[in-house]
C-alpha cells in the first residue's frame, strides 16, 4: 500500500445543557416521556416564532474564547433548508456566512508531539428530533416505520468545525478528548458521547504527497465513543489507499461507522452546501454582542484543562497523572484538598488515578458524592507512607471510607488493620516462624532467595496480616544469616 | 441576459413534482427573478456596508426559563399516524 497525505477536519455537535431550548422554553430533558418537551416553536407549527436563549449564546461566546476565536460584534441565523422527518420545520436554524465565533485555534498532543488545529468557527444551532426506525412486526401496529420523538427538537447545539490540520487518527482523538475536556470544564453540556450529547463527524480525503489538490472528501458520522472516531478514521484510510493503489475513484459520500462490524458503511451521497439553500432566517433578528460582554465573558472562564494539567505538573506529577487527574470529574478537586492538608502531590495522584478512579467506576457514582474528602485522602496516604497501613489494607480502608464508615485511622482500627510496627512484637512471630521451618531456612542459608518469599508469607499470616511486609522481609534475612 | 437554472434540481431539493410544461414555465419565472437580482447586483456599493436585516435592532433574547408545554395527547392528535406516544412516519433510513 503507497502512503497518501491524510487530510482530516472534524465537526463538533454539543449539546448544551440550557434549562430550556434554544428558541422555545420547552425544558431540556432527556427523561422526559417522548413528546411531553413540546410545543408550536419546536414543533414547527405555522406561525410560531422563534426566540433566541441568552444563556446558549453565552455559552457559545463562552466556548468560542476558550478556543481564541474571534467574537462577531454581530452575527445572524440562517435557515437550512432539507427534508428529513425528524426536522419538523424543513428547515434548521443555524449560522452561516456570520458565526457568533471564528478563528480560533486548540492544541493538542500526541505522545509528546504538540500540533496546533485551527478552529474555522463556532456557531449555534438547533437539535432535531429523535428517529427510531421500526422494522416490520414494529411495536404496536405490527407495521413498518419510523417513529418519531421531538423532545429533542430544538435543543441547543453548539457546532465547532476544525480547519482540516489533523493528519492521523490519533491527532483526531486528541483533538476530539482535548475538546470534549474543555467543554466539560466549562459545565456547559454533559459532553456524554454515547448518549449524543457530544458528537463527532469526521471529513477525510486522502491524497499523493507533493500534491496541492486535496481529494475526494468523505465524511464519516456515527462514532458513539472517542476510540470509534479513531478506529473509524484508520479504516477509511485503509480503505481510500486501497482504492486510491487500484485506481478506483473514491465516491464523495456520508459513510457510518458501524462498531460491531468495525467498517464503515456508506449512506446517502452527500450534499453540497448550495443544496441546503441558507437563506437568513426572517424570523430573528441579529445577535450583537459588546466588547464589554466579550471581555466579561473571557475574564469570567475557568481554569482550562491545559493550564490545569501544566499546574498540576509542576506540582509533581508526571505527564500520565495530570491528565488523568485533571480529565477525572471532581479528582482535581481531591488532589488540591489533599495536597492542602499536607499530602505529597504524587501519592496522592497514585491513589487518584489507582485506586480511587476503580472504586468510583465500580461504585458507578461521582466522587463528589461520595465521602471521599481530600483530608481524608491526606490521612490515607499519610497512614501509608508512615508505615501504619499496608498499601492492601489501605484499599480495605479507602473502600470503607467511600462507602460512609467514618475516617481512615477509625475504620483501620475498626477493622484491626493498622500494621504493628512494634519490632519486638514482629521479631516473635519471625523467631517463631524460622524455629518451626529449619529446612525452609536451610536451603535460604543456601541461597534459594525464593523462600524469602514463603518465610514473609508465614510471618504475615502469624500476624494476621498486620505487619510490614518489607520490615518482615529484612528481619528474615538478618535472623537466618542469609 | 438569459440565466440558465436547473429547474429539475431546484424542484428536487423542495420536493416539488413538476410536468415539463410548468418546468418551463417556472424557468422562465425564475429567470426574470434573477435578472432582476443582477440588475440590482451590478450597482455601486463599495462603502455601504451589508444588511443584515432590515430592522436596526438586534438581540431580541429570552432568558433561559422553562414554559409550559403542549399537552401530548392534543400534540399526537394532529398527527397523521401516531404510535403509542410517538408520531409515526413512513419508513426512512438513516437513524439519528
Ligand atoms: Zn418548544
Amino acid at each position: 500500500m503507497s502512503a497518501y497525505d491524510v487530510v482530516i477536519g472534524i465537526e463538533t455537535h454539543v449539546e448544551l445543557r440550557t434549562a430550556s431550548k434554544m428558541f422555545c422554553g420547552c425544558p431540556v430533558d432527556f427523561t422526559a416521556e417522548p413528546n411531553t418537551a413540546v410545543c408550536p416553536v419546536c414543533l414547527g407549527l405555522p406561525g410560531a416564532l422563534p426566540v433566541p436563549n441568552a444563556r446558549a449564546v453565552e455559552w457559545t461566546i463562552a466556548l468560542g474564547s476558550a478556543l481564541g476565536c474571534d467574537i462577531a460584534a454581530e452575527s445572524v441565523f440562517h435557515r437550512k433548508n432539507y427534508f428529513y422527518a425528524d426536522l419538523p420545520k424543513n428547515y434548521q436554524i443555524s449560522q452561516f456566512d456570520l458565526p457568533l465565533c471564528s478563528d480560533g485555534k486548540l492544541d493538542v498532543e500526541v505522545d509528546g508531539v504538540p500540533t496546533v488545529v485551527g478552529i474555522t468557527r463556532v456557531h449555534m444551532e438547533e437539535d432535531t428530533g429523535k428517529s427510531t426506525h421500526m422494522g416490520a412486526g414494529g411495536r404496536i401496529t405490527g407495521s413498518e416505520g419510523s417513529l418519531v420523538d421531538f423532545n429533542r427538537s430544538g435543543v441547543p447545539l453548539v457546532e465547532v468545525v476544525s480547519e482540516p490540520d489533523i493528519k492521523t487518527p490519533e491527532q483526531a482523538r486528541a483533538y476530539a478528548t482535548e475538546l470534549r475536556e474543555i467543554v466539560l470544564s466549562l459545565g456547559i453540556s454533559d459532553a456524554r458521547l454515547e448518549e449524543g450529547s457530544m458528537r463527532f463527524d469526521a471529513n477525510i480525503s486522502l491524497r499523493p504527497p507533493g500534491q496541492q489538490e486535496l481529494g475526494v472528501k468523505v465524511e464519516v458520522k456515527n462514532m458513539n465513543s472517542l476510540r470509534s472516531l479513531q478506529r473509524a478514521l484508520a479504516y477509511e484510510i485503509e480503505r481510500q489507499t486501497k482504492r486510491l493503489d487500484a485506481d478506483e475513484p473514491i465516491e464523495q459520500a456520508t459513510r457510518h461507522w458501524e462498531e460491531e462490524s468495525r467498517r464503515t458503511a456508506p449512506g446517502r451521497s452527500k450534499e453540497e452546501s448550495s443544496d441546503y439553500r441558507y437563506l437568513r432566517e426572517p424570523d430573528l433578528i441579529p445577535v450583537a454582542v459588546s466588547r464589554e460582554t466579550i471581555e466579561a465573558v473571557g475574564s469570567g472562564l475557568p481554569e482550562l484543562p491545559a493550564a490545569r494539567r501544566s499546574r498540576y505538573r509542576e506540582m509533581g506529577l508526571d505527564f500520565e497523572a495530570a491528565r488523568l487527574v485533571s480529565a477525572g470529574e471532581g479528582l482535581g478537586g481531591l488532589l488540591e484538598a489533599a495536597v492542602a492538608e499536607g499530602a505529597g502531590a504524587a501519592s496522592v495522584a497514585n491513589w487518584l488515578t489507582g485506586d480511587v478512579m476503580a472504586q468510583i467506576r465500580s461504585l458507578g457514582t461521582p466522587v463528589e458524592e461520595t465521602p471521599l474528602t481530600g483530608a481524608r485522602l491526606a490521612e490515607l496516604v499519610a497512614m501509608v507512607d508512615g508505615g501504619e497501613l499496608s498499601a492492601t489494607a489501605a484499599k480495605d480502608v479507602l473502600a470503607g471510607v467511600m462507602a460512609g464508615e467514618g475516617e481512615p485511622r477509625q475504620i483501620a482500627e475498626e477493622r484491626d488493620l493498622m500494621q504493628i510496627t512494634d519490632s519486638g512484637f514482629i521479631e516473635e512471630a519471625v523467631d517463631r516462624v524460622l524455629a518451626e521451618h529449619p529446612d525452609e531456612v536451610e536451603r535460604l542459608r543456601g541461597g534459594d532467595g525464593r523462600l524469602t518469599g514463603f518465610l514473609v508469607g508465614m510471618v504475615m499470616k502469624a500476624t494476621g496480616g498486620k505487619a510490614d511486609p518489607r520490615q518482615v522481609s529484612e528481619m528474615i534475612r538478618s535472623r537466618a544469616g542469609a | 441576459m438569459p440565466v440558465d437554472i436547473d429547474i429539475a434540481k431546484v424542484a428536487r431539493l423542495a420536493r416539488i413534482a413538476i410536468t415539463e410544461e410548468e418546468a418551463a414555465e417556472y424557468g422562465a419565472q425564475l429567470g426574470d427573478i434573477l435578472e432582476h437580482a443582477a440588475r440590482v447586483q451590478a450597482l455601486p456599493t463599495d462603502g455601504v456596508p451589508p444588511t443584515a436585516h432590515p430592522l436596526p435592532i438586534a438581540n431580541a433574547l429570552r432568558d433561559d426559563v422553562i414554559e409550559p408545554t403542549l399537552d401530548r395527547e392534543e400534540v399526537l392528535a394532529q398527527a397523521p399516524e401516531r404510535d403509542g406516544d410517538f408520531f409515526k412516519l413512513p419508513p426512512f433510513l438513516e437513524d439519528s
